[in-house]
């Protein structure tokens, strides 16, 4: 329990700063919003158009609002010299990068609660499904985990946010195509058993990297 | 303890021009004129031998980086940047030689073929690794984080490889791999010309991690002017 408490502090913090600045899910929410526009006009999303590119239109917003918000996230640990406190602490650095990981988590999940719904009603497209919003779950934590890895890698460089998203992104594209790839099929009116292939390949994306995190994360935080 | 006389890479070098002469000369003397390509299909062999290697050389980085992060010893460092650089300029060298195969066979230089797209993939990946290294201040900092990064890029490539292909087979195969019949002549040269562009990596990868040792002898040197 002893870890968990630790981990769930580190998620309170996070939210709790969060909340008084609301900066990253605002910016993030913007940004989200404008790429949907940017889609809307480069695709002309309307009618089939719009159902047939939803999935690959809704998870790249999703991909390039989450690199604003994983840098972010620990960009703030540094200016604010809360990294050094949190290394000081009496704790595994292993809870570290779970309560990291899960605020961010958390933070991306607020952005596709109000995504969904909002592509859905713009575009005409059945999204709310609650198939489609588990995928969308799925997704997210394998990409919040090795984004948080990354992202504390990325900080500590000195092209920081720049160098984050291309780090990440082809790191990514297991996760990316998958879950298009199912989207794309609940769409089309299949069942998740249909698509249980990429849904496995999700799900062991998701724990291939949660376990590489467990054990290198250690060696990220040192000094 | 003298470190100018590399007799080993010497040995190394003249083993290494010996074999990609040979296999040179098996691919363009010994093995047949294929059937249907023609001559244009003798690249084959150096196309499967240098992407062979491009792979090869990603995944002694991967065991580099465990080897660093554990034992901490700037040798694993110097071994995991080497074997990038060298497998870098494998895999390039892999993927020009596909596109002038491709150009007369398919009538195209690139398609999204799932060997194709896990190389470009890779490509990024490992440039992405390069440009980390020179982000990061700090030669241990720069060793723990290239090694992380190198860890966690190489068991997500089994998984994109996967997921391109199940990508690739739903749609329909345009153009499928032009499966080619291999006669034993061709199947030999194929295995020489893998040996041989091994033992060139091997050669390429003796030389830069000397040349990385050099460097580090060097700054020692000025620092303790």
């Amino acid at each position: 329990m002893d870890f968990l408490d630790k981990m769930w502090a580190i998620v309170v913090k996070d939210m709790a700063t969060e909340w008084h600045t609301r900066e990253m899910v605002s910016a993030m929410l913007v940004f989200a919003v404008l790429a949907l526009l940017v889609f809307s006009f480069a695709l002309d999303l309307r009618g089939a158009t719009a159902r047939a590119a939803a999935p690959g239109v809704l998870w790249a917003t999703v991909t390039f609002a989450g690199t604003l918000g994983l840098s972010r996230s620990l960009v703030r640990e540094q200016q604010t010299g809360c990294i050094d406190g949190l290394m000081l602490a009496p704790m595994d650095r292993t809870a570290i990068f779970f309560g990291k990981a899960l605020g961010n988590l958390f933070t991306i999940f607020l952005v596709e609660i109000v995504l969904l719904p909002l592509f859905a009603g713009l575009f005409n497209v059945p999204l709310l499904h609650p198939d489609v919003v588990l995928v969308t779950l799925l997704g997210t934590v394998g990409y919040a985990a090795v984004g948080t890895l990354l992202a504390a890698i990325a900080v500590n460089t000195r092209a920081r946010e720049v160098l984050l998203p291309i780090l990440l992104l082809p790191l990514a594209f297991p996760v990316l195509i998958a879950a298009v790839q199912i989207t794309g099929a609940l769409l089309e009116g299949g069942t998740l058993i249909e698509a249980g292939g990429w849904l496995r390949l999700i799900v062991i994306y998701d724990l291939v990297i949660l376990a590489v995190a467990t054990l290198t994360f250690g060696s990220i935080l040192e000094e | 303890m003298n470190r100018h006389r590399d007799v080993f890479g010497f040995i190394l070098a003249i083993v290494s021009a010996v074999a990609v002469l040979t296999a040179l000369g098996m691919v363009f003397l010994y093995a047949p004129r294929e059937a249907t390509m023609g001559d244009v299909q003798r690249i084959f062999y150096f196309h499967v031998s240098s992407a062979w290697v491009g792979f090869f050389a990603f995944f002694v980085t991967f065991l580099a980086g465990i080897l660093y992060l554990v034992r901490r010893e700037r040798r694993w460092d110097i071994l995991a940047l080497s074997s990038v650089e060298v497998g870098l300029t494998f895999l390039a060298i892999g993927i020009i030689t596909g596109s002038l195969w491709a150009r007369p066979v398919w009538g195209t230089y690139w398609t999204w073929d799932p060997r194709l797209t896990i190389s470009a993939v890779q490509l990024l990946i490992y440039i992405a690794y390069g440009m980390l290294r020179r982000a990061v201040e700090g030669p241990e900092r720069r060793a723990r984080f290239a090694a992380v990064y190198g860890i966690v890029a190489f068991v997500t490539v089994p998984l994109s490889w996967f997921a391109i292909r199940w990508w690739r087979t739903i749609h329909p195969e345009i153009l499928s791999d032009g499966d080619m019949a291999l006669t034993p002549r061709m199947v030999q040269t194929l295995l020489v010309s893998l040996g041989a562009f091994t033992l060139l990596y091997a050669t390429l990868l003796h030389q830069r991690m000397r040349l990385e040792r050099f460097a580090d002898a060097l700054a020692l040197l000025r620092k303790n002017q």
